[in-house]
């Protein structure tokens, strides 16, 4: 799951990584007061989205005079912020962060992430802060540093010793910056990160030591035992079917194409939209109904796909296993009456008694393309594309 | 022949009273897995599915000289589940659970290390010798025994691919799935040199996915190492960058782990990769 800034720079301030002088404004009378707080210009106002190069979309705005700082947020407040990352939809801008600015001498890169590979969190960082780690990392990857930390210990002062000195900083910030190697360690074990970031954290020209930006992922399968984790989720980031899905227990994620899939198991799923796009089409969505698929999973994620008005033909692909076919069919049957759906289904259903479940399909009195095994499958979702694309000029 | 699981195989269930865990003891016990007891603590002495249970793994493992435990145990507690089986000194543990928060299970391989066992997952189907032995979810009927090794980051889609052999009279030796978790046991390069010295195994299919560099690490192995022909299958080249795609492993970010990068890497060291999910079955049976 992922934070706004604010709410990570909150985080930080628990676990003393020092942070700019400001607070978050959810209206303009909000940015004006805890700018006038600050008291001295100029300030810089941070929309909060769940993405990044906010900057040179402009959602972040440099204030010279108190007295613009109204205006200037009533513009960001209520927009939507389209960034590389964003996709073209964009995201809300419902609140904003309100800050002193500093005079920057230095920018750095700190991270801390999981190396898949060796099962362990590795500390990285790099002298060239303000950009991208994977853009340092593809320029110039000797400019990268990393330290892997041995998880029975923990990172140790001498990793964030040889962090600092790796970095070239000057020697008056040692202590300061090893505290914050370690403090940001803490953190990212103690509230179970899958990421924590720091980017730029910078040396200011009086000599201190401050993260200017902040990103937190969370480890959402550890949402168990960080009950205050869980009110930090924004839901106004999310898609709102994606939302709506995740109430169900439903994997969801809404694209771009008019095909809309619903599948069990992740893998399947995503093999079902890369062989909707072989043949001609574009995915409206991903959606895992979990691999021990029920008929009231799949009930809810028809309702998920009907709701975005862009799917102009569903395709349910369904390998059950040990789920039996014939039960799960008249869940399906029964969904689609219920719902009344007049859009062209294709389906292919496998598993145990998968020749009952064809036959329900078929003596439902439904509209369904019943198709046998994916090759088959592919044929008839192509096949009922080419009947929408000259019937009605849709796709 | 087959890899790491056969008819001999004596296994204990961790969380076989629980539904899961009950649910398919039972059908791994119909398929013809010795399934020799189970662990549920506080529930020591009774007998369910006709296997006795016990408080602990050691104790299972003393009594019915089980050498592998296969894990249903809920996400909170499984990270610790998987340690007991290690401790009780099994020699592969399969763990079934999804959702294990990452750090336990960095925990967890961390505890493994120096020691002589195996893990499989966590967040797999399992693992199965078609006619000898089947730890896991997944559905014995589809299976035939033959001369393939299958090893997949999933589940649904292992079965598409292992139903799509089937029919075409192609049987597999082994299949495992090694999990869509970031953070698992055996990977795709250990079950390449298995399969590979495996005398009952011919060929290997590998069913891979978008996230991390599971398979850019297998491309290399066979390239240096493997004389048997692989057939690989990547899912997600719609799949959006950033993105979770249902496994908690199956994320393009920073960078890494994209669909196209994979099929590059596979495709340069001499390895078939399918475009067509509905063509994998084909392309086996084209190559051997």
């Amino acid at each position: 799951m992922k934070i706004h800034e604010y709410q990570a720079k909150g985080l930080f301030r628990t676990y003393n990584i020092p942070v700019p002088q400001g607070a978050v404004a959810k209206t303009t009378e909000e940015a004006f007061r805890i700018a006038e707080e600050i008291g001295k210009a100029p300030f810089v106002l941070k929309a909060q989205v769940h993405a990044g190069g906010r900057g040179k979309a402009g959602g972040i705005r440099i204030i010279n005079r108190l007295g613009d700082v109204k205006n200037t947020a009533a513009g960001l407040l209520g927009m939507t912020l389209v960034t590389p990352q964003t996709g073209e939809e964009g995201k809300p801008v419902q609140a904003l962060l309100v800050e002193e600015t500093l005079p920057v001498e230095k920018e750095i890169y700190l991270g801390i992430v999981i190396d898949r590979q060796r099962a362990c969190p590795v500390v990285i960082a790099s002298a060239e802060g303000g950009m991208e780690i994977e853009k340092i990392a593809a320029a110039d990857p000797e400019k990268v540093l990393r330290e892997e930390v041995d998880p029975a210990v923990g990172l140790r002062p001498f990793q964030a010793g040889r962090i600092f000195y790796g970095l070239g900083l000057d020697q008056s910030l040692s202590r300061r910056m090893i505290s914050v190697i370690l403090n940001l360690f803490r953190l990212f074990v103690e509230k179970d990160c899958s990421l924590a970031e720091i980017n730029p954290l910078v040396v200011t020209k009086s000599g201190e030591l401050v993260a200017l930006d902040a990103k937190i992922n969370l480890d959402d399968n550890a949402f168990y035992r960080h009950q205050d984790m869980e009110s930090l989720r924004d839901i106004n980031q999310e898609n709102h079917l994606e939302v709506e899905a995740s109430k169900y227990n439903l994997n969801y994620i809404k694209l771009k194409g008019n095909v809309g899939c619903m599948v069990n198991g992740a893998g399947l799923a995503m093999a079902t939209m890369d062989l909707i796009k072989l043949v001609g089409a574009e995915p409206a969505n991903f959606l895992d109904v979990g691999g021990g698929a029920t008929s009231e999973m799949v009930k809810q994620g028809l309702k998920i796909l009907l709701y975005d008005k862009d799917v102009k033909m569903v395709f349910i692909n369904i390998f059950g296993g040990i789920l039996r076919c014939d039960t799960l069919a008249e869940g399906v049957v029964k969904a689609v009456d219920e719902l009344i759906i007049d859009l062209p289904i294709v389906i292919r259903l496998e598993g145990t008694n998968v020749e009952e479940g064809r036959k329900i399909l078929a003596g439902s009195g439904l509209s369904f393309t019943v198709a046998t095994g994916l090759k088959d499958a592919a044929e008839k979702v192509a096949a009922t594309l080419e009947q929408l694309q000259n019937v009605k000029g849709v796709m | 022949m087959s890899i790491i699981v056969d008819e001999n195989t004596k296994v204990i269930v961790q969380g076989i009273t629980g539904n899961e865990g009950a649910f398919h003891a039972k059908q791994m016990i119909q398929y013809g897995t010795r399934v020799v007891g189970g662990v549920t603590p506080g529930k020591g002495g009774q007998i369910f599915n006709g296997v006795p249970v016990f408080n602990t793994v050691r104790v299972a493992v003393v009594s019915t000289g089980a050498s592998v435990s296969a894990i249903f145990v809920p996400p909170a507690f499984a990270g610790d589940a998987i340690m007991e089986a290690v401790d009780a000194g099994v020699s592969l543990v399969v763990c079934l659970t999804e959702g294990i928060p990452t750090l336990d299970m960095v925990a967890v391989k961390q505890y493994m290390k120096g020691k002589d066992v195996k893990l499989i997952g966590p967040n797999t189907p399992g693992i199965i010798s078609p006619g000898k032995c089947k730890i896991g979810v997944m559905a014995g009927y589809i299976h035939k025994p033959g001369r393939v090794g299958i090893m997949s980051r999933s589940g649904t889609l292992t079965y598409e691919v292992v139903d799509q052999l089937t029919k075409m009279g192609i049987g597999q030796s082994t299949c495992v799935g090694i999990g869509g978790d970031p953070i698992i046991g055996l990977t795709f390069v250990d079950l390449l040199e298995m399969f590979e010295k495996d005398e009952g195994t011919d060929g290997v299919v590998i069913i891979g996915e978008i996230g991390g560099r599971a398979e850019e690490e297998a491309a290399e192995y066979f390239r240096m190492n493997m004389k048997k022909p692989v057939v690989a299958f990547i899912a997600g080249l719609t799949a959006p960058p950033g993105r979770r795609m249902g496994h908690a492993g199956a994320i393009v970010s920073g960078g890494v782990g994209s669909a196209s990068d994979k099929i590059k890497a596979l495709e340069s060291a001499g390895i078939t990769v399918v475009k067509n999910p509905a063509e994998i079955g084909e392309t086996v049976r084209g190559r051997s």
